[in-house]
């Protein structure tokens, strides 16, 4: 359950960066590949944001699509899952997305 | 709560265990607290570990209008991230090699640590940071088969992270030339996640969990640079097909080595060593 630790780094950083400021709504970018559930940060969010400035804040989560490009055949592709794998059979691919984990913007009111 | 682990109450506790002593000595340590992260510990120039952030506190505006939309762009683990690079830094100025033992509870991390340990003894320089929930019973372990080790114990926490292992890099003072292990929660999820700072990581997977677990649990797989197949003494014993998991790890992470070990025989030990060494660096003068 890594994602409370997740979620509270998320208010950590965002109290960090906008002292004092009253955040109504926060935009997480979650990739398939991050090894982050987005239900999970949606589950924790409204317990970690209790008594913060974030307190009762919207939570929108932007989830990307891995993607990956293998090194053998060429291809790009969406891998199945986390298991990075190309269709042609190859392991040796490079991950061009989906490994974001970031805030990507707040509403301040 | 802390904000960087999640756990809850005091946070976690940090305790040294010197090698060859009965007792040992409390290290509270309130996680979360603002301890200095300069001086005593020597990364480098004074700066602050504030940081990760590196990004300044936007300030608030005063109470002009209505809402509006302020762009981060930040990684969420920016902060644990740069710890994490500060620790390494460290370690390569110092001279240590440190290691993120990591594998699901049971597997046996601890055994496998004593059994390198006592072999070792006299041959090269190890201490250990034990991560755990609570108690102090691995560390006791450890202490017995003649190693220094620090416990951190982390409350609720399901990881180590960048921080505690500062504080206990801090504490057990690793000399130039020496290994560190880092033997991380048992957990396959979780610690998967958090850069420490090591230089390299290493999943042990024994027999006895199955050969699944790195179609299971890929993330855990991808970063690691040394697979250690353990208690391999009982492969007559279980159902475990060897070279499906080898094919497993390989779709995961390509790069990574795999060993094949038993702590209780000592089969493949000495190539487990072997790897150590070869990433040690020498002494400074």
């Amino acid at each position: 359950m890594h994602e409370l630790a997740i979620t509270e780094s998320v208010v950590d950083a965002v109290t960090r960066r906008l002292p004092g400021a009253r955040i109504t709504c926060v935009r997480l970018e979650i990739g398939a590949l991050s090894g982050v559930v987005a239900d999970s940060v949606r589950f924790c969010f409204d317990l970690v944001t209790e008594g913060t400035n974030l307190e009762g804040a919207r939570l929108e989560i932007t989830e990307t699509a891995g993607r990956c490009h293998c090194r053998v055949c060429g291809v790009d592709f969406e891998p199945d899952g986390a298991i990075t794998l190309c269709p042609c059979g190859s392991i040796e691919i490079k991950v061009l997305a989906g490994q974001e984990l970031k805030i990507a913007s707040v509403q301040v009111a | 709560m802390c904000a960087t682990c999640g756990c809850s109450g005091s946070g976690a506790v940090i305790q040294l265990f010197p090698a060859g002593h009965a007792n040992h000595e409390h290290l509270s340590h309130e996680h979360g607290a603002s301890h200095d992260h300069g001086a005593s510990h020597d990364h480098g120039a004074s700066h602050d570990h504030e940081g990760p952030g590196d990004a300044d506190p936007i300030p608030a505006t005063s109470a002009e209008s209505a809402e509006r939309t302020v762009l981060l762009e930040q990684k969420v683990l920016a902060k644990n991230d740069h710890l994490a690079e500060l620790n390494r830094d460290w370690l390569r100025q110092r001279g240590v090699l440190a290691v993120n033992l990591m594998s699901s509870p049971g597997a046996g991390k601890t055994t496998l640590l004593e059994r390198t340990a006592r072999e070792l003894a006299g041959k090269m320089d190890i201490s250990v940071i034990e991560g755990g929930q609570a108690g102090v019973l691995d560390a006791r372990r450890i202490r017995s088969a003649g190693c220094l080790v620090v416990q951190i114990n982390t409350g609720a926490g399901c990881h180590l992270d960048a921080e505690m292992v500062a504080e206990g890099l801090r504490v057990l003072d690793p000399p130039s030339g020496s290994v560190v292990v880092i033997e991380n929660v048992g957990n396959l999820v979780c610690p998967a996640l958090f850069d420490l700072g090591e230089q390299a990581r290493v999943v042990l997977a024994s027999v006895t969990e199955g050969d699944d677990k790195p179609v299971k649990y890929p993330h855990m797989f991808r970063r690691a640079d040394l697979v250690l197949v353990s208690k391999t003494d009982l492969l007559p014993y279980v159902d475990f097909d060897s070279r499906q998991h080898a094919a497993d790890v390989r779709r995961s992470s390509p790069s990574a080595l795999m060993l094949q070990v038993s702590a209780t025989t000592g089969a493949g030990m000495q190539e487990w060593y072997d790897w150590l060494r070869r990433r040690t660096p020498a002494p400074q003068e």
